[in-house]
């Protein structure tokens, strides 16, 4: 790590030599009979300190690298990966990826992207700001997150510890049409998880701060008393009686609700028609009100890039426009299957924006009245195909806008096609954390299940 | 135990000009003031799969990774680098990494390495080859076709065939020398079916540590495709789940996710040095109900969750975890049992090379009692009876956990009555275990699909239980 970004930085030859991979194991792969490839080369870097109790507990140097190649006889496909950039490797990968190509069956929407649509400018996102922090360092910062949490409350007698961590990724994607595309990204955590006691028992939460540029980062101090303050507030937790009553989402588990809306309108749930939302494209999904974005480019976003998995270009286009689903999230391959256009989001979404509305946090639990604010969630329980949501779920009884108790050991239950047609608010209260940025969401009425 | 060395060594250390006498040249380095234990681990591993969906074999990929991990141990202090190159630069320059981790102290000394003793739970073979690649497609090809004329209503099946294997060589400052080769395969089957506008999905899958003969013994993959297509059809007519505390009955076999969420994480070592779990200090207290014993046992033949040796060279047991309802045993690794003054069970886990290990579970099963599953069922006027899961999730610390039905049907009067939609069923591990009231003679383990996730590892693992009636459960239904 040190000699990659303390003291000097070599990414920009890095990133050369990793086109220069790309490119030659597509020129393989075409020696080899391939009509067409593309090929993905990484170096992933980083550090990772761990801190327990004021006390170091784990180093860890990472260092991850892979090359990856899709090769396509007409429209027979195979594709190989390996962590071992040697030559000798890399060819055998390349003979790997030809030999499954021989066995696959001719597939109609197989390919490389539209030669139209794959980028030609690429506009620098200021993703590159490589921390220059020693390993000494980074435990005197683990271990002044973890003092400041620990520091609030005689109650926080126990910690699950503090974590530093520190990466860089290196990619490069060629394809044999030409395209060359690289990218670097730096992406720097910080976080820490304590546990509180009282007579009815432990519990624990935790706080964390994500960031591209280091000194983007919240205080040290402020993370700390944050996770504290959760944990704390989770004391004497009690269950609800089954009920139905409005729910509002607190941010960093309302993007979850965004998440599923996105993959149940992502291409591969749409042709297999395995998700409760195909055939919704100009049809009314959430309230006339609400409109989300994607924005690809946003300087230091956390899913900013400036070409997708396939090499097409990424540009600003609206997904919900007043509440109606403008289109689907597509890659090349996805789009051919559907008969439709890649909409550059092979390999997923990019920065996602749900427009904020004017209330504050405390104007929506107003806003609520009595109802359940879920600070967390548990399990699995969501039915893409069916829009079946059920939930485990703790957080807090509101009663006149005020919260009145912590909850736990309850389920939360709905469709999400009728959770998103009867969304009442999206907060002013937006989580920066995440490439999917989102508020608050308060939505109409969902089933508790407790005692 | 030493053939496997030999082939370990002739792929891991070999092709980068390594000797094992290199290796005590790392710990020399390694084993630097105050550090009281430090460990290698060598991985080779290649993987292979195919998919089918619309009808046609359209995607195959192939995977090499390997590489070294090296850490260093001083008190509860780990260092830990690796490389994927297995070369002695390299190594050593890990091992230096590594060892930073302490700064002082008096120097430790490894022991001279020894062979470690281990049972072979499964053939040392690379499962890829034990089957040609016509032959897995021909599998693939009958899946789906065998999906497609069970059910005018089955309108997508998508089929996967994955093996893998792992050659492992671990070295440890304690003298360990032990070296594994890991076959795993796995067949899986996704169908969804459409009637009146609604659409479904069900699966089916199984695997273990064997080659693709095993696996497509006796009729298993027809048996899958049977399975996959029958729980999408009873999803097209499930209604609203119930929502509320109820009597719940759970089927055999993969339910018993149950007992890997409800108590198996709060019974891992590192959790209980730490005091972070609900069951930390419970040793030797009644936990759960007279009758109930759950056991982790990494030693069975040919399973998914099993190992011959751990990721640390311990060779795998069977460890009691609960006897008759009391709490007997944690699961754990080196660095834990260390600490705790106990012994290491065999439960060492990592997801590779480049992953630290922890206490990890192997195959969590509760031992089967009296009862015959209809006399279970007949017992219930009103409740929940839940046959098959998708995922679970715990709090270790306040023990809360979550599992969610993927096929459930209502009881009522002592009869199964109509298919319910999945619902997520959720309990406090203390609690659950003490609730259980009747155990069925019928235990059986899952069919091998387990991935369990702990801070960002991923593991194979098995779980498996006979039916169970829980007295009381909450069920997350709409109805």
């Amino acid at each position: 790590m040190n000699s990659i970004v303390a003291n000097k930085d070599t990414s920009l030859a890095d990133l050369d030599r990793l086109a220069q991979i790309a490119q030659d194991v597509v020129a393989q792969a075409r020696r080899q009979g391939a009509s067409a490839a593309d090929a993905a080369a990484s170096i992933d870097l980083g550090l990772a300190v761990g801190v327990r109790l004021g006390e170091v507990e784990t180093v860890e140097r990472t260092r991850d690298r892979a090359v990856s190649v899709t090769v396509y006889f007409g429209q027979r496909k195979g594709s190989a990966t390996t962590a071992d950039l040697d030559p000798r490797s890399i060819a055998q990968t390349v003979e790997h990826a030809c030999a499954i190509a021989r066995y696959t069956e001719p597939d109609p929407a197989s390919g490389l992207a539209d030669p139209a649509l794959l980028a030609k400018t690429f506009p620098d996102l200021d993703l590159w700001h490589p921390w220059d922090i020693t390993p000494e360092e980074a435990i005197a910062l683990g271990v002044e997150i973890e003092a400041a949490g620990r520091a609030v409350d005689a109650r926080i007698d126990n910690s699950d510890g503090a974590a530093v961590q520190v990466g860089a990724s290196l990619t490069a994607y060629a394809n044999s049409d030409g395209f060359v595309g690289t990218e670097r990204g730096t992406h720097h955590s910080l976080s820490v998880a304590l546990i509180a006691e009282d007579d009815a028992g432990m519990q624990r939460d935790y706080w964390y701060d994500s960031v591209r540029r280091p000194s983007d980062f919240a205080s040290a101090e402020s993370i700390g008393r944050k996770a504290a303050q959760r944990t704390l507030a989770r004391l004497g937790a009690r269950r609800l009686s089954t009920r139905q009553c409005p729910v509002l989402f607190a941010p960093e588990v309302a993007r979850s609700l965004i998440g599923h809306f996105l993959s149940a309108v992502s291409g591969g749930a749409l042709y297999r028609r395995a998700s409760f939302l195909v055939d919704h494209v100009g049809q009314r999904v959430f309230p006339s009100w609400l409109q989300i974005v994607e924005r690809p480019h946003i300087p230091r976003g956390h899913g900013s890039t400036a070409f997708d998995n396939d090499g097409v270009a990424t540009r600003d286009s609206d997904l919900v426009r007043d509440g109606v689903l403008a289109r689907y999230i597509l890659g090349s391959y996805s789009a051919r299957k559907l008969g439709l256009q890649s909409t550059g989001n092979a390999g997923g979404v990019q920065n996602i924006l749900v427009e904020p509305g004017a209330d504050d946090f405390a104007a929506l639990l107003r806003r609520m009245g009595s109802g359940l604010l879920v600070t967390e969630l548990m399990g699995q329980g969501v039915s893409l195909i069916t829009g079946d949501y059920s939930r485990g779920a703790s957080g807090f009884w509101v009663e006149h806008g005020e919260i009145v108790h912590p909850v736990e050991e309850i389920t939360i239950a709905g469709n999400l096609r009728d959770m998103y047609a009867n969304l009442v608010a999206v907060g002013s209260d937006v989580d920066p954390r995440s490439h999917i940025l989102t508020g608050s969401l308060l939505l109409e009425r969902m089933t508790i299940a407790g005692e | 135990m030493s053939d496997l060395i030999l082939t370990a060594e002739r792929q891991l250390l070999a092709p980068g000009g390594l000797a094992s006498a290199d290796l005590e040249r790392v710990f020399a380095r390694l084993m630097g003031p105050a550090i009281d234990a430090a460990d290698l681990y060598f991985q080779h591993s290649r993987s292979e799969s195919w998919v089918l969906e619309d009808g046609i074999v359209k995607d195959g990929s192939h995977a090499i990774e390997q590489g070294v991990g090296v850490r260093a141990l001083a008190g509860e202090k780990a260092g830990f680098a690796y490389s994927d190159e297995i070369v002695l630069p390299a190594l050593l320059e890990a091992a230096g990494a590594a060892r930073a981790i302490a700064h002082a102290g008096a120097s430790g000394v490894g022991r001279p390495l020894a062979i470690a003793k281990a049972h072979a739970l499964y053939p040392p073979i690379d499962p890829i080859d034990t089957l040609g690649n016509e032959a897995k497609l021909a599998v693939l090809r009958e899946v789906d076709a065998y999906c497609r004329a069970a059910d005018p209503r089955v309108r997508q099946v998508i089929v996967s065939l994955a093996a893998t294997v792992d050659t492992v060589l671990i070295a440890h400052s304690d003298g360990t020398l032990a070296a594994d080769v890991r076959p795993l395969v796995r067949l899986n089957v996704q169908v969804i079916a459409e009637a009146n506008g609604r659409r479904e999905s069900g699966s089916a899958g199984g695997g273990g540590r064997y080659g693709f003969d095993e696996l497509l013994a006796g009729g298993r993959a027809r048996a899958f495709a049977q399975e996959a297509v029958r729980s999408a059809l009873v999803n097209l007519d499930a209604v609203p789940a119930p929502a509320g505390t109820m009597t719940v009955v759970l089927g055999p076999g993969w339910p018993g996710v149950l007992l890997h969420e409800a108590i198996g994480h709060g019974f891992e070592g590192d959790f209980h040095r730490k005091g972070t779990s609900a069951f930390a200090g419970m040793l030797g207290e009644k936990i759960a109900a007279d009758g109930v014993t759950v056991v982790d046992d990494g030693a069975m033949a040919g399973r998914r969750g099993s190992l011959s040796i751990d990721d640390e060279g311990t060779p795998t047991q069977r460890t009691v975890l609960v006897e008759n309802g009391v709490m007997k045993g944690v699961m754990q690794d080196k660095l834990n049992a260390r600490l705790m003054g106990q012994r290491a069970t065999g439960n060492g886990r990592r997801e590779s090379f480049a992953h630290l290990p922890m206490p990890r579970m192997t195959n969590t099963y509760m031992l089967p009692g009296a009862h015959a599953p209809d006399e279970i069922i007949a017992s219930v006027d009103k409740g929940l009876y839940a046959v098959n899961f998708g995922g679970g999730q715990v709090d270790i610390t306040n023990g809360k956990f979550t599992f969610s039905a993927s096929e459930a049907y209502l009881i009522e009067n002592g009869r199964v009555t109509r298919p319910v939609k999945g619902a997520t069923l959720i309990g406090s591990g203390a609690e659950v275990l003490k609730r259980v009231s009747m155990i069925g003679n019928d235990l059986k383990l899952d069919e091998g699909v387990g991935v369990c996730g702990k801070d960002g590892q991923s593991v194979p693992v098995g779980v498996g239980q006979p039916t169970l009636r829980i007295d009381a459960m909450t069920v997350g239904g709409t109805a």
